[in-house]
């Protein structure tokens, strides 16, 4: 174990998987000489040259779609997309390529290819630049979602993403960049897809999250023990496939829900685990679900209203003891 | 040529039937664009295409059995009857699929050329799309990076005139689109696509530029299809006019080959009456296997949405062992 910052730990996933597997390339705006626009890459270049790290036009579409053509013959990209806002323009890509083409070829083509990059709000970075994606991508079959949290999941869930042989998307955050945590150096330890797992155990009430949010509710459920209420949080990991069966392990054991997400209330990530929850679980709840979400408007970029938008643990707080029925 | 034409009359047949459904766009007019085209490739090299495929399909080697299986939803056809007319699919082939959204598989052919560079092979990979296609972002973004990065792609416009419903006069600010080219400091030309020979003429010194200069090409071809842009419209009336098309098929591409090769000994009347016959008795047998072929089971709907990774079990894996 050692104690690497989020972004170390991504940037010690992708020199690992180079080094394993030469098909591997990472490519997009900065990566290479820039070092990456949040220095994920740093390093890279000189390790594995101008052909395995790859500098690009500003152009999304275009850089994404040589990803998909790359992967259907042979090799295995990493597109790195500056922020997820700019991949809207590169989405027919990943929407209608990279998540259809082994459906519609019945399985002759195969297109193993990662797409990541900063998801969600950092600081006043206001409307264009702070929105959270994931139910949108969530969405497709065809695409695999993953969402790390800490150090060590993005580490292993990104070594996982280049490892398979689908399309994955890996939602990263500027603001978990610079945090701190526990990695396992062991280059073989991958984290599988598709599993969360229990952050913090608690018989009081459940807290269901992913990526930035994890941050957010360990926060709540460390104050909230101080009042004697114990809170299981699940960190989903793996938003597509979703690991349905740690939900609802949970929630039997805790009979109340709050689910905390970075993006908009309206088909959420959260209201696919509300209704994970009620079909699976609808015996054993005492109380309605509460969901915790960014206010229903374009993120603001003065400051006080950007703390009004954002989820943060006062609200996550706040849900947990009305759902506990303590307000 | 014949056998795509006769092909595609096939296929229209069946659509009034309603043995094909969807969209369905016929090349009937087009022939000797793919064919010329793929008269020159080898089988290592890449092709991709968009939605107007079953012509490329055939002209790359597919058969019409397996073309018309996938048309009538079958189990049997290339894409296992889950991609239709649209998205005709070969990986034995390298042929990369008809894609149905206009310009989005340009760039994935500059990912076919970047994975031959990668490798350092000397494959190209050709990427057909319409003339309409010249006006979608994705076009510029790939002739630009394809150019920057020095990529074995050759681009091939195949221009009919008309996208859609909308003729190219009233699209296209810029009608000579090999201009096009200029913008991205790549190799460009513009020729007549009803001649077969002058498709081939072109297209081999822009494979030739690919294969051994590494440098990308774009190219127009200049044809008419003769039926409407889908089953859904007619071939005249509406946005084309009936003499406008009456002009164009005095062009008919088989009908030129015809007229060049009727002169030599080797290929008369005679012989293009056996060879229609042929053909003909080809695309009934394919019809014929389409139509006994079984529907793909309930259990399809959800097969193939994610692979099963197996990519990672031998991690010392090379690109030789890729290649190989």
């Amino acid at each position: 174990m050692a104690v690497l910052t989020y972004r170390d730990a991504l940037n010690q996933a992708l020199r690992e998987e180079m080094q394993r597997d030469d098909r591997v390339f990472l490519m997009g705006e900065e990566v290479a000489q820039y070092n990456g626009a949040y220095k994920v890459s740093k390093g890279l270049l000189d390790e594995f040259g101008a052909m395995r790290v790859v500098d690009t036009p500003i152009a999304e579409l275009g850089f994404a779609g040589v990803g998909v053509g790359a992967a259907m013959t042979g090799l295995r990209p990493i597109i790195e997309f500056m922020t997820w806002n700019f991949a809207l323009l590169a989405l027919d890509q990943v929407v209608n390529a990279a998540a259809k083409i082994s459906y519609m070829s019945n399985g002759q083509f195969k297109v193993p290819i990662v797409f990541r990059g900063p998801n969600g709000a950092a600081l006043q970075l206001a409307a264009q630049h702070s929105q959270a994606w994931e139910s949108w991508l969530a969405h497709i079959p065809g695409l695999k979602v993953v969402a790390p949290g800490t150090p060590a999941d993005a580490k292993g869930l990104l070594k996982a993403a280049i490892r398979d042989d689908n399309p994955v998307i890996v939602l990263e955050g500027e603001m978990l960049y610079n945090t701190k945590g526990d990695v396992d150096e062991d280059p073989d330890r991958v984290i599988p897809l598709g599993k969360a797992e229990l952050k913090r155990e608690g018989e009081h009430c459940t807290i269901v999250t992913h990526g930035k949010m994890i941050l957010v509710a360990l926060q709540a459920a460390d104050a909230l023990r101080k009042d004697g209420i114990n809170c299981d949080v699940v960190d989903l990991r793996t938003i597509r496939p979703m690991d349905v069966d740690a939900i609802a392990a949970s929630v039997r054991k805790t009979n109340r829900v709050v689910v905390v997400e970075e993006g908009w209330e309206l088909c959420g990530v959260g209201a696919q685990v509300v209704d994970y929850v009620q079909r699976e679980c609808f015996d054993d709840l005492d109380a309605p679900v509460l969901r915790v979400h960014q206010a229903d408007a374009p993120m603001p970029y003065a400051k006080n209203l950007e703390k009004l938008a954002k989820p943060d643990a006062a609200k996550t707080i706040a849900a947990v003891k009305r759902v506990m029925y303590l307000e | 040529m014949l056998l795509q034409r006769r092909f595609e009359e096939k296929c229209a047949e069946a659509y009034a039937l309603g043995k094909i459904g969807g969209f369905c766009h016929l090349y009937i007019g087009q022939e000797a664009v793919s064919t010329g085209v793929m008269s020159l490739l080898r089988e290592d090299d890449y092709v991709i295409t968009a939605y107007r495929d079953h012509g490329q399909a055939i002209a790359r080697g597919m058969t019409p059995r397996a073309v018309m299986a996938e048309l009538f939803g079958r189990t049997t056809g290339c894409s296992g009857g889950k991609g239709g007319s649209m998205h005709m699919f070969d990986a034995h082939l390298n042929f990369l699929g008809g894609h149905g959204i206009v310009g989005g598989h340009i760039p994935i052919a500059a990912g076919a050329g970047f994975s031959i560079k990668y490798r350092g092979g000397d494959q190209v990979c050709v990427c057909f799309f319409g003339e309409a296609a010249v006006n979608i972002g994705s076009f510029h973004e790939t002739l630009n990076i394809a150019s920057l990065w020095g990529l074995p792609v050759v681009f091939i416009i195949e221009n009919n005139g008309y996208g859609m419903g909308t003729a190219q006069t009233r699209a296209t600010a810029e009608l000579d689109v090999r201009k096009h080219g200029a913008a991205y400091n790549m190799t460009s030309d513009s020729v007549d696509g009803q001649d077969v020979f002058v498709v081939r003429d072109a297209v081999e010194q822009a494979v030739t530029r690919a294969r051994t200069e590494k440098r990308p090409t774009l190219l127009e071809i200049k044809t008419t299809r003769f039926m409407g842009h889908s089953m859904s419209d007619a071939a005249s009336g509406t946005y084309r006019s009936k003499e406008e098309l009456d002009r164009s098929i005095k062009r008919d591409p088989i009908e030129l080959l015809r007229a060049s090769l009727r002169d030599t000994k080797e290929f008369g009347d005679d012989e293009f009456a056996t060879m229609n016959e042929a053909v003909k008795a080809e695309v009934q047998d394919a019809w014929d296997f389409a139509d006994a072929s079984p529907e793909p089971a309930p259990e399809e709907l959800y097969t193939h949405i994610l692979v099963e990774t197996t990519s990672d079990t031998s991690p010392s894996q090379t690109l030789e062992a890729v290649h190989a």
